[in-house]
């Protein structure tokens, strides 16, 4: 592209870089320190001891359950998205129904609905089929707000798929489940593990459908332990930010070992 | 967000697969999948999604505190709706913020999204960092932050040439400020990915062009780079003014809507209402005005901008 370095851009870029690091850093530290050392030092200072009791104490007051409702929740979203995913995609890139059409724009339409504007109809929906406090009733939501996105995404990847290769297969006498199960599905595998990163993390960082649709410490999720914690206990900073810094682990471990998946997935929530 | 995805996929891909393949519609139509594939999928959206949709017009005419049915009461919640000092003051804060959130994002994402768009090799490595705040909950975010803002132990009683007293979310000014600046923490990144891709679909010709012509790298950037970003721009804002009206956790959890009721945006106010209030008729009429503006904000600058009749800003090259 460009070829000369341009310096003032490069030197904003490092500014903001110092914006994204020092509030993390300063929570990394904080949670290796004790309260009052952390009290005594400030937030900014470079910590002169070393304790692991913080992330001993957010375990132990409830985030090991957390954690497993988080993880039930997450594994839930990203089955439903993979079982209800790939069909649609596949109807919408290859049917020459109508329908599958007018059902693609209705998907484009459901990107705009905000988790917000139906969450009291959802609430009562829930509450209706006795879900009300169960984890899956946290889980049929999530996956229909991840449905939109998803569904862009996966079927951008399917209409990459040449058309020669479905002639191919329909030359062999092939039904569509066959060529699903067997040219599509393998040919997509890039778009699904896209949208299975994106699903879990949109299922891992939920907030608004946990705390609206349960209520008992049994069902709580990660993010709602987190603000709970804060409400109790908000003067253990450092044991609120040991909580935190647990809450990002899997995400940022996902984040090094599938970034191409999630970057990819992101800009496809972006429009490009 | 749709009407940007929708706009820039209709002409070539969601008129569906039969635009332009006339000759494949007879013989192999057997080995393509009907619309039945498409159910499962589309029932269940429509239970939680669409449906919901029109339940929430119509609760927003009843009223229903969570025991027993909603009760039909015509335009009430509507007539208190429009008479609730909150409401319209929510509104105004909600306008506030996504102003404010639009000033201080747009400037900065474009400016790092073309740098990281950039071939260095160092660029690769600051550009993951940058990604980090986008990965994280809302939730994390906000904690984190009100942790790092607390007057006593956090940095404020360390700065406190810049933080006063210290008590940053204690002031209405305050309040706005830290959210506003937790936004753009947490979706500059986001915005910069935006226009990471965009510019990097920037043809290099474009730029060897105006370097022979003697253009300058400030130059080259306001006749070249932005006005090749400009449906990214689009995008972008339009997702900053959706994602704006329904920002929740972060004022949730960093402000409670508070000092007072001075930073109540219209998505914590339907909140308060419908689920602390239990007044669902009330929560359900804010929230259509949600949608309703969200979706006239998103139709009106793609009319503004004639973003819906430009299909590539790469016409005529």
């Amino acid at each position: 592209m460009k070829t000369r370095p341009n310096y003032l851009a490069g030197i904003g870029a490092f500014i903001w870089l110092a914006i994204v690091a020092v509030p993390l850093y300063v929570m990394l530290s904080a949670t290796f320190q004790t309260r009052a050392e952390f009290g005594d030092n400030g937030p900014l200072s470079l910590p002169t001891s070393f304790t692991l009791q913080n992330y001993v104490d957010a375990i132990t007051s409830g985030f090991g359950r957390y954690f497993f409702n988080t993880v039930i929740v997450t594994v839930g979203v990203v089955g439903l998205v993979l079982l209800l995913v790939p069909p649609l995609s596949y109807a919408i890139v290859r049917s020459q129904s109508r329908a599958a059409s007018v059902i693609f724009r209705v998907f484009l339409l459901g990107l705009a609905i905000p988790a917000q504007a139906v969450i009291v109809p959802v609430f009562y929906l829930i509450n209706t089929v006795g879900l009300y406090d169960n984890l899956l009733g946290v889980i049929l939501p999530t996956a229909a707000f991840a449905l939109p996105i998803c569904t862009i995404i996966l079927s951008g990847t399917m209409r990459d798929i040449t058309p020669e290769l479905y002639e191919a297969m329909a030359m062999d006498g092939a039904t569509p489940a066959r060529s699903f199960l067997r040219l599509v599905l393998p040919l997509s595998k890039g778009g699904l593990s896209t949208i299975a990163v994106f699903s879990a993390l949109q299922a891992w960082n939920g907030f608004l459908f946990p705390l609206i649709l349960t209520q008992s410490e049994s069902t709580r999720v990660v993010t709602l332990g987190l603000f709970n914690f804060q409400t109790q206990f908000g003067i253990n900073i450092p044991g609120l930010l040991a909580a935190v810094t647990l809450s990002m682990v899997p995400v940022l471990l996902a984040y090094l070992f599938a970034r191409r998946a999630l970057v990819q997935g992101l800009m496809g929530a972006g429009g490009k | 967000m749709t009407t940007t995805l929708a706009n820039r996929r209709r002409p070539t891909r969601a008129g569906g697969p039969e635009e332009g393949r006339p000759a494949r519609r007879n013989g192999s139509s057997s080995s393509r999948p009907g619309f039945v594939w498409a159910l499962p999928a589309t029932i269940f959206f429509g239970l939680f999604a669409l449906v919901p949709l029109i339940a929430v017009a119509v609760l927003s005419f009843t009223t229903w505190r969570g025991l027993g049915d909603p009760k039909f009461v015509g335009l009430k919640n509507w007539e208190s709706l429009f008479q609730d000092p909150v409401m319209l003051q929510s509104l105004w804060l909600s306008l506030l913020f996504i102003v404010l959130g639009i000033v201080t994002q747009t400037p900065l994402s474009i400016l790092l999204g073309v740098w990281a768009a950039g071939t260095q090799k160092n660029r690769a490595i600051l550009s993951a960092i940058y990604f980090v705040p986008l990965l994280l909950s809302s939730a994390a975010i906000s904690v984190l932050w009100r942790a790092l803002l607390d007057p006593n132990f956090g940095i404020p009683g360390q700065m406190s040439w810049l933080f006063g007293d210290g008590n940053v979310l204690g002031t209405q000014t305050g309040a706005i400020a830290v959210l506003i600046f937790v936004g753009m923490w947490q979706f500059t990144p986001f915005h910069t990915l935006i226009y990471q891709g965009a510019a990097k679909q920037i043809p290099p010709v474009l730029y060897q062009a105006a370097s022979i012509d003697g253009a300058g790298t400030v130059r080259q950037f306001f006749s070249i780079t932005l006005p090749q970003l400009k449906n990214s721009i689009i995008t972008s804002v339009i997702l900053m003014v959706v994602g704006g009206l329904t920002t929740f956790e972060t004022v949730l959890i960093l402000t409670n809507g508070g000092p007072g009721t001075s930073t109540t945006i219209t998505a914590f106010h339907m909140y308060q209402e419908a689920f602390r209030r239990f007044d669902f008729g009330a929560g359900s009429a804010i929230a259509l005005v949600l949608v309703i503006i969200s979706t006239a904000i998103s139709f009106a600058v793609v009319r503004v901008s004639g973003y819906d009749k430009m299909r590539s800003s790469l016409e005529g090259l």
